[in-house]
């Protein structure tokens, strides 16, 4: 296999583990508390290296969970007591955990392991050269391994309980009353949240590991309005930019994982604009479609009250509307039969006009 | 000057609400202070968000000297009714006009209240301080409060019986107590036209009984007040005019004239359909 | 600038001096960068942290990193000057992103800030690596703008950075006033005439300079610690928000300067980390050990407060076992009986009282306890209290969200003193009547109202 499609392939999946769990930090509007534990999981792994000695990623996978662990109970502790906001409480977290990571390997790299640029970047371009080997027999790359189960337990998680997590993410007060115990759903994410960062770290680094949870998630939100549908977006978008990133770092001679999240991010821009129905574009051909209809319903309200007529300078004045804007809406009106405009220049209800007017909103 | 204090709150109110309700009943003679424009003219408001309209076509005019509730359902419009004169949301149509003038140009005749859940009352900074802001109007750029000022603020202070707790932490206090901090911000406005977002929303016995003492007062010294009131059972006690709103204005004027069954059947809809009787009955359905 | 050296290195000289080091240029560069971050930051980050936009700061930080890189690529300069005015510009971008994503589609706060924050910073990296892998590895060093790396400021970093963050106090000194009012409750802003937009915007550009400010000595991704924790800690110390701005900025400043100095003296000890840390332990100080405020002294209280509870329900036991007999001795078995306590803990508690004069001990064949005439008078005080504040209970709740674990001995704290008025006469009043009925029974001379737990030394 070519390192290029190793590469892509291990991308992919870090792009397809990540969103599974980010759309549910996207829906849980806990966006920042996944930032806190991408950053924050650093120590976890630094102290697994720092106090066994070992790379094995299960030790790594389950340091990281508990710090992550650690990030989100530390943030409740101190939010709770009542004296930080809850904004404030993730913004004193993850700096200072963060913050013991970085000095640990700083000062400490031979036994570490690991360097700031590895924290920041991953070793994406490592991942082909590393092989895992099971009782002795090459079983291929072990980017692959780990992070193929991560997305299949990930998927797992989000199948096998589907209804509770769409409960706890809309209604959490009602979850608990149907026992469901959205906390502990909660924690369960927030481990998941962190194992799969852990498993990413290599590839993309702790830092952009958050680009790929947040993004594509984010994405997909614009683009549909079923979770089932949305995580599946999630989950094309981010292995999509991923594999785009690759090809992009190789374009402008960059860091990989860098480009990586600057593809999903491209790929959110096309969405905010474009998006069918909660994109920019769509959203103001509806503003202006409503407000058009609004308009006449000024329009129509007012003629209504005043049966003798009404000059289009006076309507103007009225609602504040421009000439253009003025002659626009009556112009509509007219053709649409509702209004007819006599010559003396003052507007009036057609029968028409007088049934629709009935109708204006209000109620 | 008026020395009626409400640092007494032990008086029970019912000579109070007695003495109003033959006020609101026989026809009074303060129209002597109508000479001047309306306090409050309201001409054609709609206001929408997102284009939808939230108010519409409202026409009110407030008459001076007069304790006037806006009431109906929740989403009738009436807080933003109150946003909209004070200019704090976008007009799509109409206009406001305070004592005859655009609300711009007679901001300092205008006090406000806000709904006393719309702040932060863990912000560092105590119940004088808050009252203190209400003479920022007056202040100007770049000008600190001076001792004057701080004197205002706590002659406020001791009129809504709250002198002692002028260097309380904000927080530290109850319901009541923070709602009394707001008026006594508002007061320290020394405004003639005061609107109030829910002054009695979740305040104590007490207190509720200091700002309806304080209400009348203001009206005792010919101020207008516009306030979004909830209870239906208590606005014949404490309040003279109503304005019945759901989207549209349903009706205004005196309390006992607009509180007819035609008329709360028309701004609550289909919420009070099952009763027959009066306000006192309305106001266990329409509850929130 | 002689302004700074003058400002920071005079007490600062003193205690490097005491801790053996060299005051030297460098070290008077980046101890005097550091403080100016501190005191910006610390006051800037106040504002933000009431606002609840505490995590503006981080998205802010990230998303100027692209404006870093810019400014180099267009300029090719390693002067501070067009880098920050890069970031600053890169950073504005970013906001106004974030508040059209949010303000225009369905897409939340956080996940706005989460997307500009990410995506910011992929692309810094992007240009990042594109700078070295074109210009040679680390030429540019560009690096120290990841995690802060205050030994390379020089003179005239420390000297923009100064500046910069003069104008940034010298705009909050001036409008301190509106963006107090601002902060608080900017719908009555609006309503007494403040150009609110106008001046939320003018404090996002002050937070942007805070962060441009902190980029170079702290680096992107931590400097939004310099802007809530200090702002946290000062919070716990005051309820004035002028203090609260100053003890912020001190405590920023504080931070800055020796996390500078650790970090110049301790080799691979990067600034931004080591600022980090001892402005986050400053918070944690302050979290737990602030006067009033702080969850020590909560803590310590809530035992005072069981202890006193406790305390009185001794005194209660003997008053009633006593019947109203003034000195009559009760055996400690019968109040040990009566409690439920531990015996050890009992014995303690009483000699507490003892101490204070409150019971006496006295052994006549076994061991009894009785009421002194001021533990008498203590105990109908108290009666008194728990009365009132049963009957305001009773009929307001309208309590402090913080007063639940108060009592009936913090009565005069919690109660308005009318009402407290109120309800003591409306007690007399009733006692009054219940005397009366007494009197009427026993037909005897009407009495004084008294309190209603019989006064001591009165033997009837």
């Amino acid at each position: 296999m070519s390192i290029a499609l190793v590469i892509m392939i291990t991308g992919a999946l870090v792009g397809a583990s990540c969103a599974i769990v980010g759309t549910f930090l996207v829906l849980r509007r806990m966006s920042m508390m996944g930032d806190a534990i991408s950053h924050s999981v650093l120590l976890g792994i630094v102290a697994v290296f720092f106090f066994t000695g070992s790379r094995s990623p299960i030790l790594a996978v389950l340091g990281a969970g508990a710090v992550g662990l650690l990030t989100v109970s530390l943030v409740e502790l101190i939010y709770r007591t009542g004296r930080v906001k809850e904004d404030a409480a993730i913004g004193l977290v993850f700096p200072a955990l963060f913050s013991i990571g970085v000095i640990l390997v700083s000062r400490f790299p031979s036994a570490v392991h690991i360097d700031v640029d590895h924290v920041l970047y991953g070793e994406i371009t490592f991942v082909a050269f590393d092989r895992l080997t099971l009782f002795g027999v090459d079983a291929g790359y072990r980017s692959f391994w780990l992070l193929g189960a991560m997305t299949i337990v990930n998927a797992l998680f989000v199948l096998l309980f589907f209804k509770e997590l769409k409960l706890a993410t809309f209604d959490r007060g009602f979850a608990a009353a149907l026992g469901f115990a959205p906390t502990v759903i909660h924690y369960a994410l927030m481990a998941l949240v962190s194992a799969t960062t852990v498993v990413a770290f290599d590839s993309v680094g702790a830092i952009l590991v958050v680009a790929m949870l947040i993004v594509p998630a984010a994405a997909a939100y614009l683009l549909t309005d079923r979770l089932l549908v949305m995580l599946g977006l999630a989950v094309a978008i981010g292995s999509g930019s991923a594999i785009g990133g690759y090809w992009l770092a190789r374009w402008i001679d960059g860091s990989i994982a860098a480009a990586m999240a600057v593809v999903a991010g491209v790929v959110f821009v096309a969405c905010f604009l474009f998006a069918p129905r909660h994109g920019l574009v769509a959203r103001y051909v509806q503003l202006f479609t409503v407000r058009r209809a609004f308009a006449r319903s000024l329009l129509l309200s007012h003629l209504r009250l005043h049966p003798g007529g009404v000059s289009m300078e006076t309507i103007g004045e009225r609602f504040l509307w421009s000439r253009r804007m003025t002659s626009n809406v009556v112009t509509a009106a007219v053709q649409d039969g509702l209004v007819t405009d006599s010559p003396a220049r003052r507007l009036t209800l057609t029968k028409l006009g007088s049934v629709q007017a009935q109708q204006v909103p209000g109620h | 000057m008026s020395t009626v204090q409400t640092s007494d709150l032990g008086v029970i109110p019912a000579t109070l609400v007695e003495s109003q309700r033959r006020r609101s009943a026989a026809p009074t003679g303060d129209e002597t202070v109508a000479t001047g424009p309306p306090p409050v003219e309201i001409r054609d408001l709609t206001v929408a968000y997102h284009e939808r309209p939230v108010l519409w076509d409202v026409d009110l005019t407030v008459r001076p000297g007069k304790l006037t509730a806006i009431v109906g359902p929740n989403g009738a419009g009436k807080s933003t009714l109150i946003k909209a004169a004070l200019g704090l949301v976008p007009v799509a149509a109409g206009w406001v006009k305070i004592f005859g003038e655009p609300f711009a140009e007679q901001r300092r005749l205008v006090a406000y209240i806000p709904q006393r859940g719309s702040v932060d009352w863990d912000f560092p900074t105590d119940a004088l301080d808050v009252v203190t802001m209400g003479r920022y109007g007056t202040l100007g750029w770049f000008r600190r409060p001076g001792k004057r000022e701080r004197q205002i603020a706590m002659d406020k202070l001791r009129q809504v019986g709250m002198a002692d707790f002028a260097r309380r932490q904000i927080s530290e206090l109850s319901g009541g107590q923070q709602q009394r901090v707001f008026l006594a911000r508002a007061l320290a406005q020394e405004a003639d036209l005061y609107f109030m977002d829910e002054p009695f929303a979740g305040v104590d016995a007490t207190t509720e009984r200091a700002i309806v003492e304080l209400l009348q007062e203001l009206r005792s010294q010919g101020k207008t007040v516009v306030a979004v009131h909830h209870d239906l059972n208590t606005v014949d006690d404490y309040f003279d005019d109503v304005a019945l709103l759901n989207v549209r204005l349903v009706a205004y004027g005196p309390v006992d004239d607009v509180f007819t069954h035609a008329n709360l059947h028309a701004t609550y809809g289909g919420r009070i359909g099952f009763l027959s009787g009066g306000p006192a009955e309305t106001s266990a359905a329409v509850a929130d | 600038m002689m302004m700074v050296e003058l400002g920071v290195s005079s007490p600062l000289a003193a205690v490097v001096a005491v801790l053996g080091l060299e005051w030297s240029y460098t070290l008077r560069n980046v101890v005097a960068g550091a403080a100016v971050l501190g005191v910006v930051g610390g006051v800037l980050g106040s504002f933000a942290t009431l606002r609840r936009q505490s995590l503006l700061g981080d998205t802010l930080a990230h998303a100027a990193l692209p404006g870093v890189c810019i400014a180099y690529i267009i300029t090719g300069s390693r002067e501070s000057l067009p880098l920050m005015i890069g970031a600053g510009l890169s950073g504005l971008v970013g906001t106004l992103f974030y508040l059209l994503i949010t303000r225009t589609t369905r897409i939340k706060d956080d996940a706005g800030l989460g997307i500009v924050l990410s995506t910011g910073f992929g692309l810094g990296l992007l240009l990042l690596t594109y700078v070295q892998n074109t210009g040679g590895s680390g030429q540019s060093g560009l690096d120290r703008f990841l995690f802060g790396q205050a030994a390379s400021l020089v003179r005239n970093d420390v000297i923009t950075m100064s500046i910069l963050g003069a104008i940034a106090l010298a705009t909050v000194v001036l409008l301190f006033k509106e963006f107090k009012l601002l902060s608080f409750d900017p719908d009555f802003a609006a309503s007494i005439g403040y150009p609110t937009t106008m001046l939320t915007i003018l404090i996002t550009a002050l937070l942007i300079v805070a962060v441009v400010i902190g980029l170079q000595a702290v680096g992107v991704i931590l400097v939004v610690a310099i802007l809530i924790a200090p702002a946290s800690a000062a919070r716990q110390w005051t309820d004035q928000l002028s203090t609260m701005l100053v003890l912020s900025g001190l405590f920023g400043a504080v931070s800055g300067a020796i996390g500078a100095i650790l970090s110049s003296q301790i080799t691979d000890l990067p600034t931004g980390p080591a600022v980090v840390l001892i402005a986050t332990t400053l918070t944690a100080i302050s979290l737990l050990a602030a006067p009033r405020r702080g969850l020590l002294w909560a803590a310590i209280s809530r035992r005072r407060h069981r202890q006193r509870v406790q305390l009185a329900s001794i005194l209660h036991d003997l008053a009633d076992a006593a019947a109203g007999e003034a000195g009559a001795v009760i055996p400690l078995t019968d109040l040990q009986a009566k409690r439920g306590v531990p015996g050890r803990l009992m014995t303690r508690q009483l000699a507490m009282l003892a101490s204070r004069g409150l019971v006496a001990r006295s052994i006549n064949g076994r061991e009894g306890w009785s009421l002194t005439a001021a533990g008498a008078e203590a105990t109908a005080e108290a009666s008194r209290r728990e009365r009132v504040w049963k009957q305001y209970m009773a009929r307001q709740m309208d309590l402090p969200v913080d007063a639940i674990h108060y009592d009936a001995t913090e009565i005069e704290r919690v109660l308005p003193p009318e009402a407290l008025a109120m309800i003591e006469a409306e007690l007399r009043a009733e006692d009054a009547a219940a005397i009366g009925r007494a009197s009427d029974v026993v037909a005897g001379p009407p009495r004084r109202p008294s309190r209603p737990t019989a006064r001591p030394g009165q033997a009837p």
